[in-house]
């Protein structure tokens, strides 16, 4: 078995940490991170809980392929209920955190209630210490990282923690790890700084050596590699440009959000684009990226390592930013580029920059500065409100300053940090948010990918990408091509997505993976690692029984079918532009159906039937 | 024909596949606290740089044992550290210039790189050809033929 069966439990309020047995008959349900730590959940806290008291708890948690030789292999995830949208919510990242939790011979760490004074958790193989971490609050997460480093005096010590903008209550704070890799999304890491816990830091030694038959493991491991060497976009798209491939492709097909989604299509798309990142610039002959990275385990490599234009308004006398860090994701220069109008390379790099430095989401943060400029426009806001700063579509020293404000929780940026919702409901104009539960939208416009918008409706995490990615169909065609412009068999596609996306990031592998491999490629190392007899049906029908455990923790939170919708303006204003021209996104085309091949009511819950049948 | 390893830092992306192969092969566990060579991640450059044993022809590491604990491997080049022998005194992390030898705190023995008897799986495990294993008289081959094609006029 892969599972180390050890978990560790740190009752903050108290200040113990407490090893304990894995569940295995939940294991064998659930397998690992995501769905095994949302049955921990479920099964301890009352959904309804304010998730922002000590009755929340926070999970980090990995998979039983975390930490072994299977190509992303380093994956965890961070599980709560989000202060943004109520609902559960489920980070993943990479990095090396991950490895090295596991490598101490942990497969995940529960965190409850909430210390009297600021704590980060020192971990080394069975040795888990509660420290304080005074001389830490109000340190950002590069100085976190860097005197927790120095006080042990241990470079291989990895470091995951949360910045200035969890401390001040950003509603999308994330928990960062290794400088530059983050549990980035629904405010996990407001809900860690809540509990006074700064950091984790982790150092193990012991490995992982019990895979369940290492031949098969080793056999299977190999041929998935393989696979992921041969594909176009897992073998030469990702490590030479990065999810940044998508930014070109996905403007041309007009699904590209911009200025707070009123449109498809960006002007600036190539100026932020992946290719953009390699061309030199003037002031020091250097392109933007300097390199491709790789998260623990991964043969893929998709990370972008960046630099700023030395010579950009943004680090004039900042050294400090000046040397190479985490570049843009296609993600964040969506979000911090055409969605907010801005088309400064540099600027957007600065602001990602900040993201990682403070530790909060760039998509949220993206998003809420895109509905901020609206409110701006419209006069629902000034420079009264924002304290100067002329809030105008465009501008990258709005942006920039922004991002300054919300890292350190001052100004304007304390009403950023509240999210796009809060934000346009505080000001009159809820209809200006561009949420699902409360959640920010990611890069891709459901006007122009129909099935994007039913992915969205009904993440269980609020509006969502990761949940079910089925741009890869319907623009990509993997693993069969779609149309993107109707909504015909989009419920089916969605349901498949979801289930399988659930199954992969309960195993410890990265979802980037099903640019090439099925769950045909992903059961046999699951399998080899695990008793349990791992097929890809048996993964399946776990994802299916992950999705109704996090949409049952959302209804006993007290979501309904009503959260299960889009903005206005995605579902009456139609595309103006591009291919999708005309359209909006078919929402009701789609949700009825899907609820029924659900196994759901038309309201939305789950039948006792469906219930009973997925064990739940 | 003697084989080296060869590493070139700059198709290196610090996933350490190689540090798993290592510590699977010597350790049975995927371990990288246990791997005989390491990645290191020079962070604000932007550069990753695989490191180990080189199998010095004249092996400070070997000459300083005091227990001839380091023997050279006839068939591969290799100075292989002879557990049964090693009485775990460190000398020879010491003597060596570069660190690439190091006290195993488990087993009370040095570990350094023993090329794996001759099919080193870190080479086998590296997924960018950043860690290869080639004739040991030219592991500037590639340098060399690239520096070549830039050099020579084309026709």
């Amino acid at each position: 078995m892969a599972w180390t069966r050890k978990i560790l439990r740190v009752n903050l309020t108290a200040g113990t940490c407490t090893p304990e047995p894995l569940n295995m008959e939940w294991a064998a349900l659930y397998l690992g991170q995501r769905g095994l730590a949302t049955k921990y959940l479920a099964e301890e806290i009352d959904p309804k809980v304010d998730a922002l008291s000590p009755g929340n708890k926070l999970i980090m948690a990995t998979g039983p392929l975390t930490g072994t030789m299977a190509s992303t292999g380093g994956r965890y995830s961070v599980i709560t209920k989000s202060p943004l949208t109520g609902a559960i919510a489920c980070s993943n990242s990479g990095g090396f955190i991950g490895n090295e939790m596991k490598m101490a011979g942990w497969d995940m760490i529960i965190f409850e209630g909430k210390s009297p004074k600021p704590v980060y958790l020192y971990l080394e193989n069975e040795h888990a210490e509660l420290c304080s971490a005074e001389h830490l609050w109000g340190k950002s997460v590069w100085e976190t990282d860097h005197l927790l480093h120095n006080a042990h005096q241990d470079p291989q010590l990895r470091i995951a923690c949360v910045g200035r903008s969890a401390e001040e209550g950003c509603l999308y704070a994330g928990v960062i790890n290794d400088i530059h890799r983050a549990a980035g999304r629904s405010g996990v890491g407001t809900v860690m700084a809540s509990k006074n816990l700064k950091a984790v830091a982790i150092r193990g030694t012991r490995g992982v050596g019990n895979v369940r038959d290492f031949k098969a493991f080793f056999k299977a491991t190999q041929a998935a590699k393989a696979v992921l060497a041969g594909n176009p976009v897992t073998g030469e798209g990702l490590p030479k440009l990065g999810t940044q491939v998508l930014m070109n492709v996905i403007n041309e097909v007009g699904a590209m959000p911009t200025r707070n989604m009123r449109e498809v299509q960006f002007e600036g798309a190539n100026r932020i684009s992946a290719e953009a990142m390699l061309v030199p610039r003037e002031s020091d002959g250097k392109p933007n990226l300097v390199t491709n990275a790789a998260c623990f385990g991964c043969t893929i490599a998709c990370g972008r390592i960046s630099t700023i234009d030395p010579k950009h308004y943004t680090i004039a006398n900042k050294p400090e930013y000046m040397g190479a860090n985490g570049g843009l994701e296609y993600e964040a220069a969506w979000a911090l580029g055409s969605d907010t109008g801005v088309d400064d390379l540099d600027a957007l790099t600065y602001a990602n920059f900040i993201c990682n430095e403070d530790g909060f989401d760039p998509i949220s943060f993206g998003a809420t500065v895109a509905a901020a400029m609206e409110l701006y426009e419209i006069g629902a806001i000034t420079k009264e409100t924002t304290g100067g700063i002329e809030m105008k579509f465009g501008s990258a020293e709005a942006l920039t300053r922004s991002a300054e404000l919300v890292a350190k929780g001052e100004g304007f940026g304390r009403e950023l940090a509240l999210g796009s919702k809060r934000l346009t409901e505080k000001y009159g104009h809820p209809d200006l948010s561009m949420t699902v539960k409360g959640q920010e939208f990611p890069a891709y416009d459901p006007r122009g990918i129909q099935g994007m918008g039913l992915t969205y409706a009904t993440s269980n995490r609020g509006a969502c990408h990761l949940r079910s990615y089925t741009v890869s169909s319907e623009i990509l065609g993997v693993p069969v091509k779609t149309d993107p412009l109707t909504t015909d068999g989009k419920p089916e596609l969605v349901k498949a997505f979801q289930d399988a996306t659930a199954a992969v990031d309960s195993s410890g592998l990265c979802v980037f993976t099903t640019f090439a491999w099925t769950l045909e490629d992903i059961a046999p190392q699951v399998d080899a690692a695990c008793e349990g007899g791992w097929s890809p049906e048996k993964m399946l029908e776990m994802g299916e029984r992950i999705w109704n455990l996090e949409r049952k923790f959302n209804m006993d939170a007290g979501l309904t079918a009503a959260d299960d919708t889009l903005p206005k303006r995605l579902l009456k204003d139609a595309a103006k532009t591009g291919p999708a021209k005309g359209k909006v996104n078919e929402l009701h085309k789609m949700l009825p159906h899907y609820y029924e091949i659900r196994g759901w009511t038309p309201e939305g819950v789950p039948t006792a039937e469906t219930v009973s049948r997925l064990r739940l | 024909m003697l084989k080296a390893l060869q590493l070139e830092p700059e198709k290196c992306t610090g996933c350490l596949q190689c540090e798993m192969a290592c510590s699977y092969e010597n350790e049975a566990v995927f371990n990288p606290s246990k791997s005989r060579i390491k990645v290191f991640n020079f962070h604000d450059e932007g550069r990753f740089a695989p490191y180990t044993c080189s199998q010095c022809s004249e092996a400070w590491c070997m000459h300083a044992c005091p227990v001839e604990a380091i023997v050279i491997n006839q068939q591969t080049g290799a100075k292989e550290v002879i557990e049964d022998v090693c009485v775990g005194c460190k000398v020879c992390t010491i003597a060596c210039p570069f660190g690439t030898g190091n006290y195993n705190s488990d087993s009370g023995k040095v570990i350094k790189c023993d090329l794996c008897g001759g099919d080193p799986a870190c080479a086998t495990a590296c997924p960018t050809g950043a860690i290869t294993y080639v004739d040991a008289d030219h592991t500037g081959l590639a340098r060399m033929k690239a520096h070549a094609g830039q050099s020579i006029p084309k026709n």
